[in-house]
């Protein structure tokens, strides 16, 4: 996944996601956050974060599968992206 | 190749157990087997030993030796076996083909595993390393996450719903009420299960098995040679291990679990049977879903109607497919690397009819269906009345 450029991510649909609200150690002041697996135009699927306006569980800023998201940019290497409205 | 049969079986109380260490543990499952099988250590030709994680959980390695010496097994080969939630299934496996080569004959298996002396975020970031470290992982994921996702996806394609979820916790909470050594011996009402707290959405506290510490073991040797240690041999009529992605965003379909169903189409076949033969199975429950998906991939229903099915009671001890009457992960507990083993106990316990309150009606073929990870390792074992 770290081979992927933010040219080859660009957009793409949520394939499946979810809000974790139980975290490893590492992630604990992030809950609640939306993770979500995203395919890309050239069918690749990649595991993200969905990022939200206010916070992850804020229905308006929620991705469902389906939704076309578009990326935001990489943190720690894994990909961000933001719902398109 | 030979045929093996299962001679003695030994399991822990599955819990949480602060005054108890893993090789405790273990010592006390492999002892207890040994004796039901009327075996001594000495007799013992080779120890397998399922663990995922005692290097993370406890700080110890060259866990197989430990263990067996402990029991005063020495001077054989004595390795662990790393498979996620499936490493017992999978030492299980490899112990079994050992003895059906010929390679041995008295073979003892156990699987262990000590979780409960971290706490909660320590847990879910071991638990975590069975996922693909350098992808999801590092994006957040947990186990409940992924096999949330996995539910989401189920419930967009199938119309799943969290009431289909929700019944298989209600039936395996059922179940391991009348389990003295499952860890939860707790009924819970449908409405509990639906309101549970948010683990990772859709997926509630109710839908995830148990963080637990607790040992299995199981003694076997060649069908032929059973009769000399026990007069309840169960044979063992197959037993099958495959592989798969283990990110789950490299599987093309995530609502089913291809090793599943690779290892469960060869272990039919090695059996000589087909699904619908099946009068009974422990399967791989970490999660609610996890079960579901289990019953459509093992071909007990098609696809998509797993929900349904457990919804209907199908799955239910009096059901006409009892699964999990032990009460399986969710209620026995899951003490992640006893847990393939521990669920080879109960289909015996079941087959010698010794089961109690929990026993089935039809008991003479059952399957156990031991999962790693997010599918990424199956092993489907059948075994049926010798």
């Amino acid at each position: 996944m770290n081979d992927l450029s933010a040219k080859d991510l660009r957009s793409g649909i949520i394939y499946t996601e979810t809000v974790v609200y139980s975290a490893p150690e590492a992630y604990v002041n992030d809950v609640p956050y939306q993770l979500a697996i995203v395919e890309l135009g050239s069918g690749r699927r990649v595991t993200g974060r969905i990022i939200a306006g206010n916070e992850a569980g804020a229905e308006s800023e929620r991705a469902h599968i389906g939704d076309r998201v578009q990326f935001a940019e990489f943190r720690d290497s894994i990909p961000y992206f933001r719902k398109q409205s | 190749m030979r045929p093996v049969a299962v001679a003695g079986m030994g399991k822990t109380a599955f819990g949480a157990f602060p005054d108890r260490d893993l090789r405790s543990l273990a010592v006390e499952a492999g002892q207890k087997a040994l004796e039901n099988g009327h075996a001594s250590s000495s007799q013992v030709e080779a120890f397998y030993l399922g663990n995922f994680a005692g290097p993370s959980f406890v700080g110890q390695n060259h866990l197989a030796p430990f263990v067996a010496s402990a029991m005063g097994i020495t001077g054989v080969p004595a390795t662990r076996f790393e498979a996620a939630c499936a490493s017992s299934g999978s030492a299980f496996f490899h112990a079994v083909s050992a003895v059906a080569a010929g390679l041995y004959d008295i073979v003892l298996v156990a699987g262990v595993e000590k979780m409960t002396s971290q706490p909660t975020p320590k847990v879910a970031e071991i638990l975590a390393a069975a996922g693909d470290s350098c992808g999801e992982v590092r994006a957040g994921a947990t186990f409940p996450a992924l096999f949330a996702m996995i539910a989401r996806r189920h419930m967009y394609q199938y119309g799943t719903t969290r009431a289909h979820l929700a019944s298989v916790a209600v039936k395996n909470h059922q179940n391991g009420a009348k389990n003295p050594l499952a860890h939860m011996r707790k009924v819970i009402t449908m409405e509990q299960a639906l309101a549970g707290k948010l683990i990772a959405e859709p997926l509630t506290v109710y839908d995830c098995s148990l963080v637990s510490d607790g040992a299995a073991a199981v003694l076997i040797m060649p069908l032929e040679r059973a009769a000399e240690f026990t007069d309840q041999p169960v044979r063992i009529l197959a037993v099958a291990q495959t592989s798969d992605h283990v990110a789950l965003d490299e599987k093309d379909d995530i609502t089913t679990f291809r090793a599943v169903q690779t290892s469960a189409a060869k272990a039919y076949s090695m059996a000589g049977v087909t699904a619908a033969d099946i009068q009974f199975a422990e399967v791989h429950d970490c999660f609610t879903i996890a079960e579901i998906i289990a019953i459509e991939d093992l071909g007990f229903v098609p696809k998509g109607e797993g929900g349904p099915y457990s919804l209907a009671g199908g799955t239910c001890i009096n059901g006409e497919r009892p699964v999990n009457a032990s009460g399986g992960l969710k209620s026995k507990g899951h003490p992640v690397g006893a847990t393939g083993v521990g669920q080879i106990c109960d289909v015996v316990e079941q087959i010698r009819g010794q089961a109690g309150e929990r026993q089935v009606k039809r008991n003479t073929l059952g399957l156990a269906q031991n999962l790693g990870g997010s599918g990424a390792t199956s092993v489907i074992t059948i075994l049926g009345a010798a």
